[in-house]
């Protein structure tokens, strides 16, 4: 008998077979995140989710007796009270049969439910989803490089220097130039020792001879060689610009609910992720507006309770003032997103509207402004609804410019539907 | 070795147990398993191949339960389903890992997991490594159908040509074939030994035979009994067709055997897909038939050891307690309208009726001589079960041990389910008028070519336009479901590249019940 330990094997060795599973049940899987995304909170958003999907596409058919013809016997243990000749109602869903058990899809017509990972999860999430005018910017700007491993080279600085590689063809040099070992060296010593105390000279003499000559040669042939050394090469990949900042624009005041409010952090969320993903690393600025603006850290902007008359036009003059400041156009690339109930300062829209299209616009990458309702309007009935001030005065904006877009919510399932407009490849824009 | 000691040829009683703590480690799963195996050779006289015991980790475990318990597979997606199934349930704690899987090949590997304790390896050992073992190796079914030798060999070349195949012609044409050839792969295994091919020697000793037998008993009155004329035209095309068919080796219920065989329009990769499919069913044909046989034999022989290995001290109480535990919770029959049932659990059964076989033989009641009349009393209980292992299957044991004892125990009884009626009816239950009756319904219920429809190739549409033409014999009027026999149709067409047709006949009397049509793929 033998014992063999295999819990060091490498695991995931079921993972191949997992990603081809996914893959075939692409369809149903990102119904069901879409599904998930509305029921769950946004701070989970990005974690891994369990999806039941239907088992539609992914049947394993095979040809089986219809439980519902013919005349079938079942033998099945546990009779209590019956004896021959006794009537009993057919069990719903059929009587479960000795001998067949549940197949290992939990029984045909029924869902099936697994868990994504967070990667996973994202993927599906996103997946057919790009930024607008990603590659004019990376054209337009300077590039970064980076890093990217490219084999072997016999120079480069010390830093860089491939130990086993080294290693091993020092080693290989050793023994093609018969290098003495150590031990043999040892084992002449100690011959000669011997001889020494036996004091026979001829052995000696013979042995110190040999001697020589292996620490002659050891001297001659090097441990490491310098044509031994071999160091990681690096090429250097040039990439696009890949810093972006995102404003989050929104109105703080009054007249703001909490569930506006919800939704509005649903959007920015939404966003965060989906440039986390394109970009190497992303700054958000978080302007929060009443009838001043300010920028604020991320809990202020959405949980402290402001009052105060609405002036938006102040929240954009913060945004131009800090992408001026911080933020170059030609080194970062940037997104706006506002959100607001449409309210404001009466004579204050036309004023956004020439600054959105006079400063900000011209600034940004994209810029997405997002009314938010109180559950009522949405953004199929926009045509009935009246239109806000702010919306109006937008909508004379949008038409000059593509990467503006706006669009209405009113309840939290419409988000990513909204989302997954706005950024739809190809998709169209208002 | 070291446990000779404590395990003389006489059963010499132990000076101390083989282990005490609960923890398991290496040396101590070897003393246990040279112990085990001592008892199961010179005491049960058990014959088993050699054992390869590895220690595997619960995710590794659910790898195994993804490849269908194969330590290797090819890649395929539903491989990946499985894996996501068992490791929700086992994640949200709906299920538990079997404590082993053992895999059928010489040297027999036996996983156990790292989680279990001592006294659960000692149980796994003698269930698996020696119980299974030597059902494997002494089955007929297993002796006949698998190839223990080759089996990992094989595999492992099946893997690396899926994979070679998936590189030159791409995942998504791999998939589709494997896909459609899963679709059928239950009836894609051979269900007898091949024919022997017709040698010329052997058949010139036939013909000489049967002259002779003629000669013998030839008599010339028959001579003068008017034959029944046949029109001859009618002979000559049923003869033509006929040969034909046996040119194509029809009927065939080998369905991926003709498919790759015969199928136009296959490369040679898809036919070689489909042959790897086909020999992985094959593999698993003999344990479709063998489950509660195999179950209950390595039930049996675990519970029998761990017993002997307690009788003599080896073991403690405490991991004896653990054991029974264990084992009773195994040997669990939930009755019918119990919600846990799910059909008859073969270790209780299995487990039931070969402690039964060996009281029969040991304590016969006068009820068992009349039942049993050749085993009743006669003492040797482990040559009686010896035999059964070897030379039954799960149907023939049941028709031919099931006691009427059993039958009381397990409280069976047997429901007629007839769909044109508005209530199912109790035909028997455990009484005189009964026994029979339920043992030979539930020898049916075991028996595969019962459970699985009955579908042959019968017979291909050469002269017109290749249609494929199924059949499936029905007996008692049970049809297919439809939804699915659609879609496997559906596969089948694809392989066969032409339009294929399957009619529903009745095995009695011979007419077509229902005819499903799928017609020829589009050409591109």
């Amino acid at each position: 008998m033998h014992i063999v330990d295999r819990r060091p094997n490498p695991k995931g060795k079921s993972l191949s077979n997992r990603q081809r599973f996914l893959a075939r049940a692409r369809i149903e899987v990102k119904g069901a995140v879409q599904d998930a995304l509305r029921k769950r909170k946004v701070a989970d958003v990005a974690n891994g989710e369990k999806v039941t999907i239907p088992t539609r596409g992914i049947t394993e058919p095979i040809f089986h007796h219809s439980r519902r013809t013919g005349r079938i016997d079942h033998v099945v243990p546990g009779n209590k009270e019956y004896v021959r000749g006794d009537e009993i109602p057919r069990p719903n869903g059929g009587e479960g049969r000795g001998g067949s058990e549940g197949s290992p899809d939990g029984g045909g017509e029924d869902a099936f439910e697994f868990t994504l990972s967070k990667e996973e999860f994202l993927d599906m999430f996103f997946e057919d989803l790009e930024l607008p005018d990603l590659v004019k910017k990376s054209l337009k700007d300077t590039t970064t490089v980076d890093l990217q491993r490219a084999g072997y080279t016999i120079t480069g600085s010390p830093s860089n220097l491939s130990v086993p590689r080294t290693m091993r063809n020092s080693m290989a040099r050793r023994i093609a130039l018969r290098r003495p070992r150590l031990p043999e060296l040892e084992e002449l010593r100690q011959l000669l020792e011997e001889a020494n105390e036996a004091c026979n000279e001829t052995e000696a003499n013979r042995l110190i001879g040999q001697l020589n000559a292996l620490e002659g040669r050891i001297k001659i042939i090097p441990f490491i060689d310098t044509m031994d050394l071999r160091y990681r090469r690096f090429d250097r990949i040039p990439r696009p610009n890949t810093e972006a900042v995102m404003f989050c624009l929104m109105d703080v005041s009054g007249s703001m609910t909490e569930a506006m409010k919800d939704l509005a952090k649903r959007f920015f969320m939404l966003l965060h992720m989906f440039l986390v993903r394109r970009y190497r690393h992303v700054d958000i600025v978080f302007i929060r507006h009443t009838s001043t603006a300010e920028e604020v850290d991320e809990e202020a902007f959405f949980y402290s309770r402001e009052t105060g008359g609405t002036v938006v036009s102040t929240a954009l003059e913060k945004m131009v003032e800090i992408a001026k400041a911080h933020y170059p156009s030609d080194r970062w690339n940037i997104y706006g997103a506002q959100a607001s109930d449409g309210d404001n300062y009466g004579a204050d829209s036309s004023r956004c509207a020439s600054l959105l299209g006079g400063e900000v616009l011209p600034l940004c990458q994209y810029f997405a402004y997002i009314e938010v309702g109180n559950g009522l309007s949405s953004a199929g009935l926009s045509g009935l609804s009246r239109d806000s001030d702010l919306w109006k005065a937008y909508s004379e904006v949008a038409p000059a410019h593509g990467h503006f877009a706006m669009r209405r919510v009113g309840d939290p399932a419409q988000i990513f539907s909204v989302f997954h407009e706005l950024f739809a490849k190809g998709g169209v824009r208002a | 070795m070291r446990n000779s000691r404590y395990l003389g040829p006489d059963g010499l009683i132990a000076d101390k147990p083989l282990f005490t703590e609960s923890n398991w480690n290496f040396a101590g799963l070897r003393t246990v398993y040279n112990a085990i195996e001592r008892i199961a050779i010179e005491e049960l006289g058990l014959d088993f191949y050699p054992v390869q015991i590895e220690v595997i980790t619960s995710e590794q475990m659910l790898d195994a339960y993804a490849s269908v318990g194969l330590p290797l597979m090819y890649r395929h997606w539903s491989f990946g389903k499985r894996f996501a199934y068992h490791e929700t349930l086992y994640k949200k704690g709906l299920q538990g890992l079997a404590y082993e899987i053992v895999i059928n090949s010489n040297p027999v590997i036996c996983y156990i997991m790292e989680e279990n304790s001592m006294t659960m390896q000692t149980l796994v050992m003698a269930h698996a490594a020696v119980g299974h073992n030597h059902f494997f190796k002494n089955n007929y079914l297993f002796r006949q159908w698998t190839d223990a030798d080759g089996i990992l060999d094989y595999l492992s070349f099946a893997r690396d040509y899926v994979a070679q195949c998936e590189e030159k012609h791409g995942a998504e044409a791999v998939e589709r074939v494997l896909d459609a050839a899963h679709a059928l792969k239950e009836h894609g295994v051979n269900r007898y030994t091949h024919r022997a091919r017709p040698n010329l020697a052997e058949e010139k000793r036939r013909a000489e035979e049967r002259r002779a037998y003629a000669e013998a008993t030839y008599d010339d009155i028959w001579r003068t009994v008017p034959m029944a004329s046949i029109p001859q035209d009618e002979t000559e095309a049923q003869k033509k067709a006929a040969e034909v068919k046996a040119k194509l080796g029809l009927p065939e219920e080998n369905l991926l055997y003709f498919i790759e065989k015969r199928a136009p329009r296959l490369d040679d990769w898809q036919r070689e897909l489909i042959r790897i499919v086909r020999h992985v069913s094959q593999y698993f044909y003999p344990q479709k038939q063998l489950q509660l046989m195999n179950e209950g034999c390595a039930t049996f022989v675990h519970y029998e050891i761990m017993n002997r290995l307690h009788d003599r001290g080896l073991i403690t109480e405490g991991s004896m307690l653990e054991f029974l535990h264990s084992h009773s919770s195994v040997v669990f029959q939930p009755g019918f309208d119990d919600p846990r049932f799910s059909g008859i659990n073969p270790y209780a059964l299995g487990f039931a009726m070969m402690s039964d076989i060996q009281r029969i033989c040991e304590d016969p009641t006068e009820e068992d001589r009349a039942w049993f009349a050749d085993i009743a009393g006669c003492g040797d209980a482990f040559g009686v079960l010896r035999h059964a292992w070897a030379n039954y299957r799960d149907e023939s044991f049941i028709l031919q041990y099931l006691s009427p004892r059993m039958i009381r125990q397990f409280r069976l009884f047997q429901v007629k389910d007839d769909s044109t009626k508005p209530s199912m009816k109790v035909e028997a239950i455990h009484d005189d008028f009964g026994y029979w009756r339920i043992r030979k319904a539930l020898a049916k219920q075991y028996d595969l070519s019962q459970r699985e429809p009955d579908i042959q190739v019968i017979d291909v549409d050469l002269t017109g336009d290749r249609t494929l033409i199924l059949a499936h014999y029905f007996h008692d009027d049970v049809l297919l479901e439809e939804k699915t026999c659609r879609a496997v149709l559906n596969y089948a067409r694809y392989l066969w590249g032409y339009a294929v047709k399957l009619q529903e006949i009745d095995a009695e009397t011979d007419t077509v019940l229902k005819t499903y049509e799928v017609a020829a793929p589009p050409r591109p």
